[in-house]
C-alpha cells in the first residue's frame, strides 16, 4: 500500500464519476472497500453519514477522510489531487473547445438544447431535497415544521433578496434550535 | 482582474462550498446567484453552460463548475483560485472530524442543526430553477419548453441517467440548429 496507490485509486473515482455526487459512492465503495480494502463496511458506512453531514462533494470528503486514514496529512493531500486532477483536465478540454467555438451556430444550437436540461435537471434536485425534507427519507413521515422553513427561507431569498447563505445558517440554527427545544425527533 | 477581485473570488469559493450541504446543485444554485445577480460578472445564459459543461465533465459538479467560473471572470489564476476556495473548506472539515467522528456524526446539535437547514437548501435551489426556468419560457421558443419538460419528467420520474439525458438534449438542441440553418439559407 503506498501513497502512489492512493492516488491511481482516487484518480480513478475521480475520472470516471459522472453524475456527481451520490453517484460517486459505488464507485468510491469499490475503489476502497472491495478492492484494496483500506476500509470496513462500516467504517466506509460511518465515511457516508459524515460527508452527507459536512459540505462539499462527496468525492473530496471521501478523498480527504480515506487518505487521512491511512497516511495522514500528506495521505489527504496526495488523494484530494488525484480525485480533482481528471476534473482539472477534462474540464480545461472542453472549456477550451466552448471558447473556441461557442459563436459557432451547431455549438450554440447545442448549448440551447443544454440549458433546458439543465433547468429540468436542477429542478429535480430540488424537488427531491424538498421531498426528503418534508416526508423523510423513506417517505414515511409528515414535517409540518420543515414547509414553515421552507416558505420562510423562500420568502427572504427570493422576496427579500437576503443572502442565500445568511438564510442557511439561520434556518439552521433556528430550526434546529426549535426541534431540540421542542424535543423533536432528529 | 485587479488583485482584490481574485482573494473576492476566493472568499467566495470557499464561502460557498463551506455551505453547500446537499450536492452539486446547492453550490451551482449559490454561484447563479452570486456571480450573476449579485456580482454580474458572468450573464445568465453563460452560467447555464457553464454549468452544463460542468454536468458533462466527469467529478464532483462543484468543483468542475468553481474551475469554470474561476476561469471564465479570471482566467487560468481564476481557475486557480477557484480550485483551492472549493477543495479546502471540505478538505480542512473533514482532516478536523476525522480525529473524532463517532462524537461528530452522534452530536444531536449537529444533526438539528442540519435538520433544520435541509428546508431552506430545497427553497435555494426551488427559487433560483423558477427564475431560470421562467427566462427559459420568456424565450419563446416551444421547442426549448419541451425539452425542459421531458428532461424534467425523465430525469425526475423515471430516473434516466443524467449522461444520457445531457446527450439527448445535445443532439436535439444540434438538430434544431442544424434546421434552422438550413431553412435560412433557402
Amino acid at each position: 500500500m503506498t501513497l502512489f496507490a492512493l492516488f491511481l485509486c482516487f484518480l480513478q473515482i475521480g475520472a470516471f464519476s459522472f453524475g456527481g455526487g451520490l453517484a460517486a459512492l459505488p464507485l468510491i465503495q469499490q475503489q476502497v472497500v472491495t478492492l484494496n480494502n483500506w476500509m470496513s463496511m462500516s467504517e466506509f458506512t460511518d465515511l457516508i453519514a459524515i460527508a452527507e453531514m459536512t459540505p462539499g462533494p462527496i468525492a473530496v470528503n471521501s478523498a480527504t477522510f480515506v487518505g487521512i486514514h491511512l497516511f495522514g496529512i500528506k495521505g489527504a493531500i496526495v488523494a484530494t489531487l488525484g480525485c480533482i486532477l481528471p476534473s482539472i483536465l477534462f474540464v480545461a478540454a472542453l472549456g477550451f473547445l466552448y471558447n473556441k467555438y461557442k459563436k459557432h451556430y451547431l455549438l450554440e444550437g447545442v448549448l440551447a438544447g443544454l440549458r433546458p436540461a439543465v433547468v429540468a435537471m436542477i429542478l429535480s434536485a430540488g424537488i427531491s431535497i424538498f421531498l426528503i425534507a418534508v416526508f423523510g427519507t423513506e417517505l414515511n413521515s409528515f414535517n409540518i415544521y420543515a414547509i414553515i422553513i421552507f416558505l420562510c427561507a423562500l420568502y427572504f431569498m427570493a422576496i427579500k433578496k437576503v443572502n442565500p447563505i445568511l438564510v442557511l445558517l439561520l434556518s439552521g440554527i433556528i430550526g434546529g434550535g426549535f426541534y431540540i427545544f421542542m424535543g423533536l425527533p432528529i | 482582474m485587479k488583485k482584490k477581485d481574485y482573494f473576492k473570488l476566493f472568499r467566495i469559493m470557499f464561502t460557498l462550498s463551506a455551505f453547500t450541504f446537499g450536492g452539486g446543485y446547492v453550490i451551482v444554485s449559490l454561484m447563479k446567484n452570486e456571480f450573476v445577480d449579485r456580482l454580474k460578472w458572468i450573464d445568465e445564459e453563460e452560467m447555464l453552460n457553464l454549468v452544463a459543461i460542468a454536468q458533462s465533465s466527469p467529478g464532483a459538479v462543484a468543483v468542475n463548475g468553481s474551475i469554470l467560473v474561476g476561469y471564465k471572470v479570471g482566467g487560468i489564476p481564476g481557475a486557480i483560485v477557484s480550485i483551492f476556495g472549493t477543495i479546502l473548506p471540505p478538505f480542512i472539515i473533514l482532516s478536523a472530524i476525522s480525529v473524532g467522528y463517532n462524537q461528530f456524526k452522534e452530536n444531536v446539535y449537529v444533526g438539528a442543526f442540519l435538520k433544520g437547514m435541509q428546508p431552506a437548501i430545497a427553497a435555494i435551489i426551488i427559487s433560483v430553477v423558477i427564475q431560470l426556468g421562467l427566462n427559459i419560457i420568456k424565450q419563446k421558443e416551444v421547442y426549448f419548453i419541451i425539452i425542459m419538460v421531458l428532461a424534467f419528467l425523465v430525469t425526475y420520474f423515471m430516473n434516466v441517467n443524467i449522461i444520457l439525458v445531457i446527450l439527448s438534449c445535445a443532439v436535439l438542441g444540434g438538430f434544431y440548429a442544424l434546421y434552422k440553418q438550413k431553412k435560412g439559407v433557402k
